[in-house]
């Protein structure tokens, strides 16, 4: 595509839930926000704060109740339909009936490609993701990790230039999900995909993002955008570079402005402040 | 693994059968010959030879001929007369099956169906089945499509469908809304069609559902052909065979319960039909749930 509008552009984005009834909730109000192709995005902020529905306004998998939002150029709901994305949630949604490598080709299957381009492409995943030995397994017998990893592989499967995920780490172990992060930019740079990456890690959002936007809860609105300015290729040295930490302080003093209303000296509520 | 597993669920099952021998024996060594009351109500069933034969002599009546002087020994008419109603019964099961799944697709896709058809679901199997025999045979009798003309032992197997098709069509209901909202999410991103996640998500998430609700309902599909070969009086099958035996019931006691150990075998063969279906469709996932 040789057109430079941005992979993602939000302006003026509101989404109330039951509208007109005794449960209306304002999940989001007045959202505006551009992502650059080959950027990589965090969203970051308290449960409840709209991060996960402002994903699913931009993979159409909700429509906004006010505001528009275009995906490369288009609608959401056309980047839908041309499965212009792929998406990838905290728990695996991998088929336990479909091996590994069935499960990689349900996109492909969906676009209606023939049977050896399918197989081609999943074997081509399988090593993106350093798991070709696995084709033929089923999801369960995976550890956790690995079947995070074989979602990721199926999200990116179709070459999508976006990549949507919902706190796709959270349910592994410290070390796996390190380890995980460093998989993703490796796998990010490789395929030069864009990334709108939810999580309520500070950590993760600093290690992995270009920005880090920060949100704060009822009504959900960006309260601020962090630049994180870790250069380069990321190590486990960048873990301790003071870039990392000024990163992390950076979004913990965002997230606790988000709450001065709250009156809740200390810990924010439902961020991992590790 | 899964051999063994069979070779232990069939030992378990000849124990319980063994289990079941003994206990009627015993009652019949302990229980008052002419039955007995407690606190004046006679509900102590009799233990003499005319109303609880002994297991052997049940047994042994399957080797002796069915009518003094006649070729036929009774193994051959039960057995004959099972397989009768085993193809009537899975005419039926088939039949019910289908309407069952048919049914549970539709109230999926259609919520207003869904709360509409329900209750009427429910409601129909209240009707007394042996009331509903005797409708089906008569409507069924005026029925001539074309060169199609209604055998009578179709009403048989129409009734067996009437029982088979409510717990298939509210399991796989259930089945069908099993799908976690992920998978669905999933499936909505792709721009996946309506018939598309049915086929690769909803079908295979409804299968663990679906299995018991198809054991009940082959099990139910015997049930109707039995009762209604015998409120009908259809020749041939194992329900005719019970109602012409007890008739004998005084003078030949073990007569009937050959016939009866006939229907029971037959339902369990339905069963057992599904089961081996469901181990070739679940032989991938993760965990058995059992019925």
């Amino acid at each position: 595509m040789t057109d430079h509008s941005p992979a993602v552009s939000v302006v003026g984005v509101s989404k109330i839930f039951n509208d007109g009834t005794p449960k209306r909730v304002e999940a989001l109000v007045g959202v505006d926000l551009r992502v650059q192709r080959g950027e990589f995005v965090s969203l970051i902020g308290p449960s409840g704060c709209g991060k996960s529905t402002l994903l699913r306004l931009i993979a159409n998998l909700l429509e906004p109740t006010t505001g528009e939002i275009a995906v490369n150029g288009k609608t959401a709901s056309q980047s839908r339909l041309d499965q212009d994305y792929g998406m990838a949630f905290q728990q695996s949604g991998l088929f336990d009936w479909r091996t590994v490598a069935k499960n990689i080709e349900l996109p492909l299957e969906l676009k209606g490609w023939d049977k050896a381009k399918r197989a081609d492409r999943a074997r081509e995943m399988l090593e993106l993701v350093k798991l070709p030995e696995f084709a033929d397994l089923y999801p369960w017998q995976l550890s956790g990790g690995m079947q995070q990893r074989i979602a990721i592989a199926r999200a990116l499967a179709a070459h999508p230039q976006l990549l949507l995920m919902d706190e796709p780490f959270g349910a592994l172990d410290e070390m796996t999900r390190e380890y995980m992060q460093g998989e993703l930019l490796r796998i990010c740079a490789e395929t030069k995909t864009t990334v709108v990456f939810v999580t309520h890690s500070i950590p993760e959002a600093v290690y992995l993002s270009n920005r880090v936007v920060v949100m704060s809860p009822r009504p959900g609105r960006i309260t601020t955008v962090v630049d994180v300015n870790l250069t380069g290729e990321r190590t486990e040295d960048t873990r301790n570079a003071d870039a990392f930490f000024h990163g992390i302080t950076a979004v913990r003093e965002a997230l606790r402005g988000t709450h001065a209303d709250h009156a809740n000296a200390g810990a924010v509520r439902g961020v991992e402040d590790r | 693994m899964t051999l063994r597993r069979a070779a232990y669920r069939t030992m378990m099952f000849v124990v319980a059968l063994a289990g079941v021998a003994a206990l009627w024996e015993f009652y019949k060594l302990v229980g008052p010959e002419d039955g007995g009351k407690v606190f004046g109500a006679a509900i102590l069933p009799r233990a003499n030879d005319t109303a609880m034969p002994h297991v052997w002599s049940m047994l042994s009546r399957y080797g002796k001929p069915e009518l003094r002087g006649s070729d036929t020994q009774i193994w051959q008419v039960v057995l004959s007369g099972a397989w009768y109603s085993f193809r009537l019964s899975l005419v039926g099961f088939a039949l019910g099956a289908s309407i069952g799944v048919g049914l549970a697709i539709v109230m999926a896709r259609f919520r207003i169906v869904e709360r509409g058809l329900l209750p009427y679901l429910v409601l129909s199997q209240t009707v007394p089945l042996i009331a509903l025999a005797p409708l089906v045979v008569a409507w069924g009798g005026k029925l001539e499509i074309g060169p199609f003309t209604w055998p009578r032992w179709l009403s048989a197997s129409v009734l067996g469908a009437f029982l088979a098709f409510f717990p298939v069509s509210v399991g796989t209901l259930r089945g069908l809304s099993s799908a976690p909202t992920a998978a669905l999410e999933l499936m909505q991103s792709y721009a996946a069609t309506w018939r598309q996640t049915l086929v690769r998500l909803r079908f295979p998430a409804a299968v663990p559902f679906m299995v018991p609700a198809l054991k009940l309902g082959a099990t139910g599909a015997v049930i109707g052909v039995v009762v209604a070969e015998i409120s009908t009086g259809l020749k041939g099958g194992i329900g005719r065979l019970i109602i012409e035996y007890a008739r004998e019931a005084t003078a030949d006691p073990a007569k009937v319960f050959t016939a009866v150990f006939g229907a029971a075998a037959l339902g369990l063969a339905m069963a057992g039909l599904v089961a081996a279906v469901d181990m070739v469709l679940m032989r991938n996932r993760p965990k058995e749930i059992t019925a």
